[in-house]
């Protein structure tokens, strides 16, 4: 026994220094470590990066985390001055945090340098993904990944001619692409509980999830299109009556119905993953998500070419909009390699890899890119991302944003899934949160 | 009473009550192991059988699991899957089979290298800085003796969310955020606690006699202490060591808060293993799998201490 | 303090009774000095590691700062946070539902452990294995034991709704353990059941075992009842090893973070949002670091002070 422990010591005393020294010395040899989500376009940007490493003759490293957990992970990562990151390409509400905190490196002087100017990129990104203060020429980020959120739909199920004369019979008019929210429920009502190919299949997939970002990700596309403003467009942080407008109200209201009468069992927590899963395997008609992930499903063996069809997020009684996705990509503040990485963002920009940044399945942002006359037919989802990047609204982009983003996950979670108060009080409490919020923070 | 025919003692139960406390707690262990069970097969599914209805007990097994945690992969087309050479291992063959290309090894390698530098290396400290203390409580007066004890006890009475906020301004200051030395310290902090008081159980049960006999035969205090109670204290300090280990090994709060990717131990890893879609359970189940093992080794070693170590000593057996 | 008890200063005895020169080399070190020299490099990293970052805690619960604007102005706010906190319906919804899981995990966890730990003392052939076997779920880490659950809860393929919907005649997607608002409180009641049972059966079966076999011979042959003997004997000697016991998982509980933020994080809604998980949002998703340092010291203060009144009755059962 004695001996064992001797071994045991010897060698839990050898771990030891490893450890110390493997963080004394870090690798210092030419290599960029890339921050982003694990989903389909982080797989296409490991593609297209390889041409970087051609060229430039440094490797890339890659951290990519799911998102549920990708806000946390790097926020906090962020937050703690930590050198994982060299790039980041992070969310775009962070834009505002991390910029006055001094999280990211501000990129003008480097755009002016290098000649990259923001007019050759869609301005509801560059204001989106780059800009802090909004509408100001502050850089903090390159539009690398245009995103919002879209809907998916079974064609071959709509294609049926037994379910086009079901349908017409039920609601009197011909089944198809729904133009507003009310069709929109109409359809998932009907698709719900039917038996398909000996089959039980459901409504839709709507995000729920309570943990990151994901029911408020979803119930802005609704809320934006029945009268929801997060202030009042004449005078900044005033929320009563905006957030909580009679439109509003109605619009989480809808929210809930359409969770409630038309997703499929367990749907509880469900975010773009959980969507994509109830997709591929046949369970839902239509599914919210992101444009993003468009491009795989259109390739996905069983759901996917002639089988899948895209729309944009319907309208409502008070307007078009739809929820931004996306990011930019910047460098982080804390990284030893610096240089490199902006090397990196001088590669990205180029036109020709954002033309191949298109082709492997990544959303450029760059007008020589979505300007070209071919683009709209690039693609069966092409036109629609146009459509959409011309309609989106983004959440807040202030420092606070994460906590805004919280109380707005529990007021909609606690109302729409956990059956908790009216749609007025989960409103309401919600303009007290985000009241005390800027209140803290002095903006009020 | 059927009690009082057994010979050796009076209250020694009937063989038929016997038989079924047995069954009873039998069929609780049974159940209870069920969920573990389910979780290795899992790990031993393919990805649709694993998600099936109704769930598959009986099933062909596969390693594609297992593949799937140690590899990243990307999907392409039969097509381009066409141009590529022949698959040369077995592995490329699965996951070819399922139109996939590995690009590359996972990260998990790295991670359970972080687990064990980190498990071992907190330990190890813990427990040369836990037998020091507990030597020192356990022989000598100490002022204070009593509160200090019960002092380093109380440090396990904070939520570790509660304790992680300052360490994580501490850290950052120190640029010991993300960091195995970072990581080993805090657990060492932690498992000291438990090392002590385990340690001052074990060190109250040596006889003094036997230092004293060591140093009227001329050895000083250290050497009697190096000399005399260590051999004795050997099982105590292998039983502690492995509490302190498991306890490293687990531990999630503080690692999830604390570390981003240099670091990151097993745990936080663990539950963001995704496939295409959401969590690929079977690599899920086998990353499980491959981490549990070694706490079923440790539970059997350590069956004749466990009370003690889960009591802080408080309960000897 | 001055005075050194008779064992410690053995040494110094024999050194008195030898010549000088042997003296110093019997004595080595002082015992005074190794007993410094052993105990404190614990203490120094306690007070760097523990103490050090709580009085942070506690100076920083008195402030706005936030670990996210390391830049912006820290300004002295007082009582603030605690007057907030204490007022906050919010954060005394999540102490209520810490409450009913750790009332619950202790009620179910004791009656079963003391059960278990009641037929394991039958000595049955076989009881050592078995015992074993009972007590792994206990060793894992609660991280991954929540995660996994999570899997065996899914409406449709899960192992525990087709378990559920085979002995009852439910089917199995009709209800969701973890996305529904009765169900979830109760989710992670079971999975922390199945996982810390074993932990009050160990502590228990060390009560009963500490029972002497003349007590029960006594009351044989007063020939009490079987009954009587459980709930005169062994019940109450049995009683401060339950306790304690109820002591360890009721401190755990209150605590508890990994398993219940991986198996639900705190849904549907807030149903099963713990206090530590609204810490932890407090502090590491929003970074109000300030509130949640206000937030840590009271809950801290709460579990030290329901510990110490604990231990009070504890000890005074032991009298008994």
């Amino acid at each position: 026994m004695r001996k064992l422990i001797a071994v045991a010591a010897a060698i839990g005393a050898a771990v030891l220094m490893t450890g110390a020294s493997i963080d004394g010395a870090r690798a210092a040899d030419k290599q960029l470590t890339l921050c982003w989500a694990a989903w389909d376009p982080a797989n296409a940007l490991v593609e297209l990066s390889k041409d970087f490493t051609k060229q430039s003759g440094i490797d890339m490293k890659f951290e990519f985390v799911p998102w549920t957990n990708y806000a946390d992970r790097f926020l906090n990562e962020l937050n703690s001055h930590g050198k994982l990151c060299d790039l980041i390409i992070g969310d775009s509400q962070w834009i505002g945090g991390s910029a006055e905190n001094g999280h990211y490196v501000k990129l003008n002087d480097f755009f002016a340098k290098e000649g990259i100017s923001m007019d050759d990129f869609m301005p509801a990104t560059v204001v989106g993904y780059s800009e802090w203060p909004k509408n100001t020429p502050n850089y903090w980020a390159l539009p690398a990944m245009g995103d919002a959120v879209g809907w998916t739909y079974r064609k071959d199920w709509f294609a049926k001619p037994e379910i086009q004369a079901a349908f017409k019979e039920k609601y009197g008019r011909d089944l198809a692409v729904p133009k507003t929210y009310d069709e929109l429920k109409d359809i998932a009502t009907f698709f719900q509980g039917r038996e398909i190919d000996g089959k039980t299949v459901y409504g839709a997939s709507i995000y729920t999830e309570r943990g990151s970002e994901g029911i408020t990700m979803g119930v802005s596309n609704v809320l934006y299109d029945y009268g929801f403003e997060y202030q009042n467009p004449k005078k900044p942080y005033e929320m009563e009556g905006f957030v909580n407008s009679p439109g509003a109200i109605a619009g989480l209201e809808f929210y809930k119905e359409l969770y409630k009468c038309c997703t499929p069992p367990g749907a509880s927590n469900s975010y773009m993953s959980e969507g994509l899963d109830a997709f591929k395997s046949g369970q839902v008609a239509l599914q919210m998500n992101f444009f993003a992930f468009f491009p795989g499903l259109y390739k996905d063996p069983n759901v996917g070419g002639d089988k899948i069809g895209f729309f944009v997020n319907p309208a409502g009684p008070a307007g078009h909009f739809t929820q931004l996705g996306g990011q930019g990509i910047s460098v982080v503040a804390y990284s030893d390699k610096q240089d490199e990485a902006l090397q990196y963002i001088k590669w990205f920009a180029k036109p020709d890899v954002q033309k191949k940044w298109w082709t492997l399945g990544g959303y450029s942002c760059a007008k020589s890119v979505l300007n070209d006359p071919s683009f709209p037919e690039s693609a069966p989802f092409a036109a629609q991302f146009l459509e959409s990047m011309a309609m989106v609204k983004d959440f807040w982009a202030e420092p606070s944003y994460a906590q805004l983003l919280q109380a707005e996950q529990k007021r909609v979670h606690d109302y729409v899934v956990a059956d908790q108060g009216t749609a007025k009080e989960a409103l309401d409490k919600l303009v007290a949160d985000w009241t005390q919020v800027f209140q803290d923070d002095g903006k009020m | 009473m059927p009690g009082l025919t057994q010979a050796h003692s009076v209250v020694a139960p009937s063989t038929a009550s016997r038989r079924i406390a047995g069954a009873l707690v039998i069929v609780y262990a049974i159940i209870t192991m069920i969920p573990l069970l389910w979780i290795i097969a899992t790990s031993f599914k393919t990805p649709p059988d694993s998600i099936s209805y109704p769930p598959k007990v009986i099933f062909t097994p596969s390693l594609e699991g297992y593949v799937n945690l140690f590899t990243t992969r990307t999907r392409q087309t039969p097509e381009v899957i066409a141009t590529l050479p022949p698959p040369t291992t077995w592995y490329d063959k699965l996951v070819r089979s399922r139109n996939m290309v590995i690009a590359g090894p996972s990260n998990v390698i790295p991670r359970f290298v972080n687990s064990i530098i980190i498990a071992f290396g907190s330990t190890f400290l813990a427990v040369f800085l836990g037998t020091l203390a507990a030597y020192g409580f356990s022989r000598f007066k100490v002022p204070l003796k009593d509160d200090l004890l019960f002092f380093i006890l109380s440090t396990r009475m904070m939520p570790p969310i509660a304790v992680a906020i300052p360490i994580y301004l501490m850290y950052r200051e120190l640029g010991l955020s993300d960091t195995k030395l970072g990581m080993i310290l805090l657990y060492t902090a932690v498992n000291v606690s438990l090392a002590v008081w385990l340690l001052k159980g074990f060190i109250d049960e040596i006889p003094r006699e036997y230092e004293e006999a060591a140093m009227i035969d001329g050895y000083t205090r250290l050497q009697a202490f190096r000399k005399a109670v260590l051999p004795q204290a050997a099982t105590g300090i292998a039983a502690t060591a492995i509490f302190c280990l498991i306890f490293a090994w687990n531990e999630y709060a503080f690692a999830v808060l604390l570390t981003s990717g240099t670091a990151q131990t097993m745990p936080p890893f663990i539950p963001f293993i995704i496939g295409e879609g959401g969590q690929d359970w079977p690599a899920v189940a086998a990353a499980t799998t491959l981490f549990v093992i070694p706490i079923f080794v440790f539970t059997i070693l350590l069956r004749k201490h466990l009370l003690r170590g889960i009591t802080f000593g408080a309960v000897r057996k | 303090m001055t005075e050194l008890p008779a064992q410690t200063a053995f040494a110094d005895r024999v050194a008195e009774a030898m010549p000088s020169g042997i003296g110093k080399t019997v004595r080595g070190l002082s015992d005074k000095a190794i007993a410094w020299l052993f105990i404190g490099p614990t203490i120094l990293l306690l007070l760097a590691i523990n103490i050090f970052p709580l009085i942070w805690t506690i100076y920083l619960s008195f402030t706005n700062y936030r670990a996210n604007r390391p830049n912006a102005e820290v300004k002295y706010v007082g009582l603030d946070w605690y007057h907030r906190i204490l007022g906050d319906a919010d954060v005394w919804a999540a102490m209520q539902t810490t409450a009913h899981f750790v009332i619950w995990t202790i009620i179910i966890e004791t009656v079963l452990g003391f059960g278990l730990a009641w037929l394991i003392d039958k000595k049955f052939r076989g009881h050592a294995l078995w015992t074993t076997v009972i007590l792994i779920p206990m060793m894992l880490s609660p991280a991954v034991v929540g995660n996994f659950w999570t899997f065996l809860y899914q409406p449709q393929s899960g192992l525990f709704n087709y378990a559920i919907s085979f002995v009852t005649g439910i089917d199995p997607s009709s209800f969701q353990m973890l996305g529904s608002v009765r169900l979830s409180p109760w989710a992670i009641v079971i999975v922390d059941a199945w996982m810390w049972t074993p932990y009050v059966m160990l502590i228990c079966l060390a009560g009963l075992r500490s029972i002497p076999d003349y007590i029960y011979e006594a009351a044989e042959v007063d020939r009490a009842s079987p009954w009587r003997q459980f709930w005169s004997i062994t019940l109450p000697m049995a009683l401060p090893f339950i306790m304690l016991a109820v002591l360890f998982r009721g401190i755990e509980n209150f605590k508890m973070f990994d398993m219940v933020n991986l198996l639900t994080g705190g849904g549907p809604g807030s149903t099963t949002e713990v206090v530590s998980i609204t810490l932890k949002r407090q502090a590491f998703e929003s970074w109000r670091t300030g509130y949640s340092s206000a937030l840590a010291i009271i809950l801290f203060v709460t579990v030290f002070g329901l510990a110490n009144i604990y231990v009070k009755a504890l000890n005074r059962v032991k009298q008994r």
